[in-house]
């Protein structure tokens, strides 16, 4: 009993006193689409992050109108009419990452990840899957994963008049630079 | 007894600390991203409500080109096909200069007349760590008549001595994404008047927008005189219409007893009497070019 409780203590501290959370505050995550008659390119610089090395788990938020557009017009049907986002104004993924090799914070290498979780965009949450990699330096881990999703699984309705206008399918890039947790 | 409490408590820890990692995604939007400020967009489709402006000015380096059309009273019947016979036209050109600065230039077919203005967004709607709840726009605009006077056909009397300088504070309020509301304290100071007019006329305009959908939405407006005249009065402007937004287009389609498209002559020369019949059709088409 004695050696459990032990045990358990240890266990504890360890959680207390583990330093390997990494946090960003300025990701990118670009949408692009080739459609027809434009493609849409738009970019957000103000991603949020919080990566844990030990438990391999990841965060990420963003707020909608935090996307930039070349043109502002685009950037205005895209929060007013498709993303809603006065009503949805927050995306998110939330989940884990497996990697074949152990990752040594304290040793400059990349990791090849694949990463399960959900996706939330626009009210609806989807299960999502995805490979990545980690690029991990001093101090740094840089994440990066490119995914498609498609408009229709997160209820983003087109109307038929502009649907020449916009692609169905959309890449997804993400770069987010971690760096450690200072408390 | 004790080791078994002991332990309890540590299971608890345990488990809670298991949940605070499970949530590190609301500790993510707790700590960044509900604090990010985030601004009120679209708070009206168009630079207009319906005759006046909105708080809107035009993104940096976009172009907008404005057509705009006040037919004749609906009232004089079929003999004018209900007014369409009569119709003012506006041509205009909006350019942001930059976010917040927008000028413009217009040419209106009533009374042959030119303006020109400029529009700065002083304050814009925001939540987050400041709040700001309302957005705010300084207006103003220059406009001269250049219609020649019946009894001296051959001469243009065009001079700024004619000059009729508007300034509207513009204030509102995107209180949901289907409601928005406009205050609009005005001035329109005239150069030249008739003999026991004031120079300056104050009135105190109000209007909004009700989104139906996410393309169409049902605006109202109204400009309240707060210093009629005496001698030659005029109606308060009322006008009620539909905005329709289909891409780079938004069509403005509108009932209003005002003739004029522009501040001076809507605000202190609207002569129809809305309750009356005298009713204009009219709409705005406007075109962003980026």
């Amino acid at each position: 009993m004695k050696n459990i409780l032990f045990l358990l203590l240890i266990f504890c501290s360890i959680n207390a006193s583990s330093q390997s959370r990494y946090i960003t505050k300025n990701g990118h995550i670009q949408f692009f689409s080739e459609a027809p008659l434009e493609n849409i390119d738009a970019n957000n610089h103000q991603v949020a992050g919080i990566l844990d090395l030990t438990k391999n788990e990841v965060a990420i938020s963003l707020l909608i109108k935090s996307f930039k557009f070349d043109k502002s017009l685009m950037e205005e049907h895209f929060n007013e009419n498709y993303l809603e986002s006065d009503k949805f104004p927050k995306a998110s993924f939330s989940g884990s990452f497996q990697s074949k090799e152990v990752i040594n914070p304290n040793k400059n290498g990349s990791y090849p990840v694949t990463v399960d979780g959900k996706l939330t965009l626009h009210g609806v949450t989807k299960a999502i899957q995805t490979t990545g990699i980690l690029t991990v330096a001093k101090n740094q881990v840089i994440a990066k994963t490119k995914f498609q999703i498609s408009i229709k699984d997160y209820n983003i309705k087109i109307p038929t008049l502009v649907i020449k206008n916009i692609a169905e399918i959309v890449d997804v890039t993400v770069e987010l630079p971690f760096t450690l947790e200072t408390k | 007894m004790e080791l078994r409490k002991i332990l309890a408590l540590l299971l608890l820890m345990l488990s809670l600390s298991a949940a605070a990692q499970d949530d590190l995604l609301s500790e993510l939007e707790n700590d960044v991203i509900d604090n990010t400020p985030t601004f009120a967009e679209a708070t009206f489709k168009g630079s207009r409500i319906i005759n006046g402006h909105s708080i809107i000015t035009r993104k940096k380096k976009s172009l907008e080109f404005l057509i705009s059309h006040r037919f004749g009273k609906i009232n004089t019947g079929a003999y004018n096909f209900f007014g369409i016979d009569g119709a003012n036209v506006r041509f205009a050109l909006e350019y942001g200069i930059s976010n917040r600065l927008t000028v413009g230039f217009g040419r209106n077919s009533f009374e042959k007349t030119y303006d020109g203005f400029a529009k700065y967004n002083l304050l814009r709607q925001q939540k987050g760590d400041l709040s700001i709840p309302v957005s705010v726009t300084w207006f103003s605009s220059t406009a001269i008549k250049t219609l020649k006077a019946p009894d001296q056909a051959q001469v243009v009397q065009t001079s700024f001595s004619q000059a009729v300088y508007s300034h509207v504070l513009l204030i509102a309020r995107k209180f949901s994404p289907a409601i928005s509301w406009q205050l609009m304290p005005a001035l329109v100071h005239r150069n030249q008047v008739l003999e026991g007019e004031p120079n300056d006329k104050f009135a105190l305009g109000t209007g909004g927008r009700l989104k139906l959908s996410k393309r169409i939405s049902l605006n109202a407006e109204y400009y309240h005189q707060l210093n009629p005249s005496t001698n030659n009065p005029t109606e308060n402007s009322i006008a009620l219409g539909v905005d329709i937004e289909t891409g780079g287009h938004v069509f403005q389609l509108h009932l209003t007893n005002s003739q004029s498209m522009i501040e001076k002559g809507f605000i202190t020369e609207t002569q129809g009497n809305f309750f009356k019949g005298d009713v204009h059709f009219g709409f705005n088409i406007t075109r962003v070019f980026n």
